[in-house]
């Protein structure tokens, strides 16, 4: 089976925040939660960077390691899913997790932060695939559909890849032959130790 | 630390073959395209084989760019120390270290009562009681008693459960515990606190150490000798020694768990490590928000555990250890052949007291 990757092509994200919006609308996800954000560096200078970033689904999840209540898993396809049901947002993924994807809605007073949400990789939860409340809790199942992640799908650059790792590997490699230069397959090396590719 | 060093082999061995790629593709073509190519690129220092300087390797170590969202912390593309710190520290030596200590201090009580047994009391049971805490003074006690226990109990279950109770009765009823242990943990905190805060208004003054205390530390307490009972006033230096234990270790616990409580809005971290370096630490002078979260998390479950053990020593003496002892903190009346034996100098105090204010047992009883 696939092993589900992203790979965010620097030299071609432009931040235009078109994957945030997208996710963000796709997911109906509340306000305050961002599962994917745009971060760019060395804003206005000489060598601007801008990479979109979101759970990078690790091959071995810091997030899962820690959770104190074991809420995680990771699908065939290498996503790593959560069950919300389960959650008792403690925090304990977000200070985990390397690329600051967990997100906590605020739900009250001190310590009472929400269930955890993140990204899904558009793969939903442990419930039935896009039933109600599978829609509620995690947003939409694209892959249940055969649909890669929107966030990918809508890239007006073709920046950020989604789907099956080496595919997503080639694509990148031959951009990288192509023009002659290449920045790395940003954040791979973290996610995917390896990996190989 | 091992992983860290894997990943950097794993990148650099990424770059290796997409330079070679590079390379022999590029040779492949004409040599006019590859002098278009190859021309000076800005700021892709990526096929810099030196991973230690190049803008990837920044990133990696924590670099922050600009984000058009309100949370200026989301500009950190990677903090490694999530993993490379927080749960390696966490998932390795301090649960291994908690479960040697917690084991630890269960064995050696287990092996003091096999081999001392329950201390009692040499004279006997007098039959005759003295106040020994009023109460309020239980009212403290409990208060904190209570509390601790509960929140000794959930914050174990943070640690433990996961692999302990969880595999016993599965999942769902493991998290609906775990959530209102959460629940319980953050709310009892204050009733805790405030407990310690009576406690200490209530104790200070009978916890200065004095020259007495110096003999009872020196014949242990009279712990390991049978018919030993070094001389002590209302507290003897054990008791003292708990005492500024608790308080110490409260105030540390509260304040990180505060910071748990309100996450990012503290810097209780990076002011502790100014002040060691001010007195010859070398530590960090800078720790992100997020970094604070983390070695608060973990600060809060060392003093935590540490808290637990000691205790647990508490209990044990306070209840199956000593006959008598129990008494004190149930009905606060205790037998004064007990008071007599374990606390002399106490004992000498009251009864001067009441010498020097004898109608004071009169009094007590109200004309209607």
């Amino acid at each position: 089976m696939a092993r589900m990757k992203f790979l965010c092509d620097a030299e071609r994200c432009i931040e235009c925040n078109a994957c945030v919006t997208a996710c963000k609308n796709e997911h109906e996800v509340p306000w305050g939660v961002n599962r994917r954000r745009v971060v760019t560096i060395n804003d206005g200078k000489p060598g601007e960077r801008s990479i979109s970033v979101a759970c990078m689904h690790c091959s071995d999840a810091p997030c899962m390691a820690v959770c104190p209540v074991d809420c995680f898993y990771q699908s065939a396809e290498g996503v790593v899913l959560h069950n919300k049901d389960l959650c008792i947002g403690c925090g304990y993924c977000f200070y985990a997790c390397p690329f600051g994807a967990p997100q906590f809605p605020q739900v009250g007073n001190f310590g009472s932060r929400g269930k955890m949400d993140k990204c899904t990789f558009c793969a939903g939860g442990p419930e039935e695939a896009n039933s109600d409340t599978e829609f509620k809790k995690y947003g939409r199942n694209r892959l249940a559909e055969g649909k890669l992640p929107l966030c990918a799908e809508m890239c007006a650059t073709k920046a950020l890849l989604a789907g099956d790792g080496d595919q997503v590997a080639n694509i990148y490699r031959e951009r990288v032959v192509g023009r002659g230069f290449g920045s790395g397959a940003w954040g791979w090396g973290k996610a995917y130790p390896g990996s190989g590719s | 630390m091992k992983s860290t060093t894997d990943i950097a082999k794993s990148i650099r061995s990424v770059c290796m073959a997409l330079i070679a790629v590079t390379v022999l593709a590029i040779g492949s073509i004409a040599t006019p395209a590859a002098a278009q190519t190859t021309s000076p690129d800005v700021a892709t220092e990526a096929q810099s084989t030196d991973l230690n300087t190049g803008f990837w390797s920044q990133i990696r170590k924590g670099a922050t760019g600009n984000v058009s969202i309100p949370d200026k912390n989301a500009g950190v593309l990677i903090q490694s120390e999530g993993d490379t710190a927080y749960r390696a520290f966490r998932n390795g030596p301090l649960k291994l270290y908690s479960t040697y200590g917690l084991l630890a201090i269960l064995f050696l009580l287990s092996l003091y009562f096999l081999l001392r047994g329950r201390i009692k009391i040499d004279h006997g049971r007098s039959g005759i009681t003295m106040e020994r805490f009023n109460g309020l003074e239980r009212f403290a006690h409990w208060l904190m008693a209570g509390s601790f226990v509960i929140l000794a109990l959930s914050g174990l279950n943070m640690m433990f459960g996961r692999y302990v109770l969880m595999p016993v009765i599965g999942k769902e009823t493991f998290a609906f515990i775990t959530l209102w242990g959460k629940y319980l943990h953050n709310y009892l905190s204050f009733a805790f606190m405030l407990g310690v805060a009576l406690a200490f208004i209530l104790w200070v003054v009978h916890n200065f150490p004095n020259r007495h205390d110096l003999v009872w530390l020196l014949k242990g307490g009279g712990l390991f000798t049978k018919g030993s009972h070094p001389p002590a006033k209302k507290f003897n230096a054990g008791q003292k020694l708990l005492f500024w234990s608790v308080v110490i270790l409260t105030i540390s616990v509260s304040l990180s768990g505060i910071a748990l409580m309100f996450p990012f809005e503290t810097a209780f971290m990076a002011k502790t490590f100014a002040a060691l370096n001010a007195i010859g630490f070398d530590l960090p002078t800078s720790v992100s928000a997020i970094q604070e979260q983390q070695l608060n998390q973990i600060w809060h479950a060392i003093v935590g555990v540490l808290f637990i053990i000691i205790i647990l020593g508490h209990i044990y003496i306070g209840s199956v250890g000593m006959e008598g002892a129990f008494d004190a903190m149930g009905s606060g009346e205790v037998d004064t052949n007990w008071a007599r034996e374990h606390h002399s100098l106490w004992v000498e105090e009251m009864e001067q007291k009441a010498k020097s204010a004898p109608a004071a047992g009169s009094a007590s009883q109200p004309a209607e």
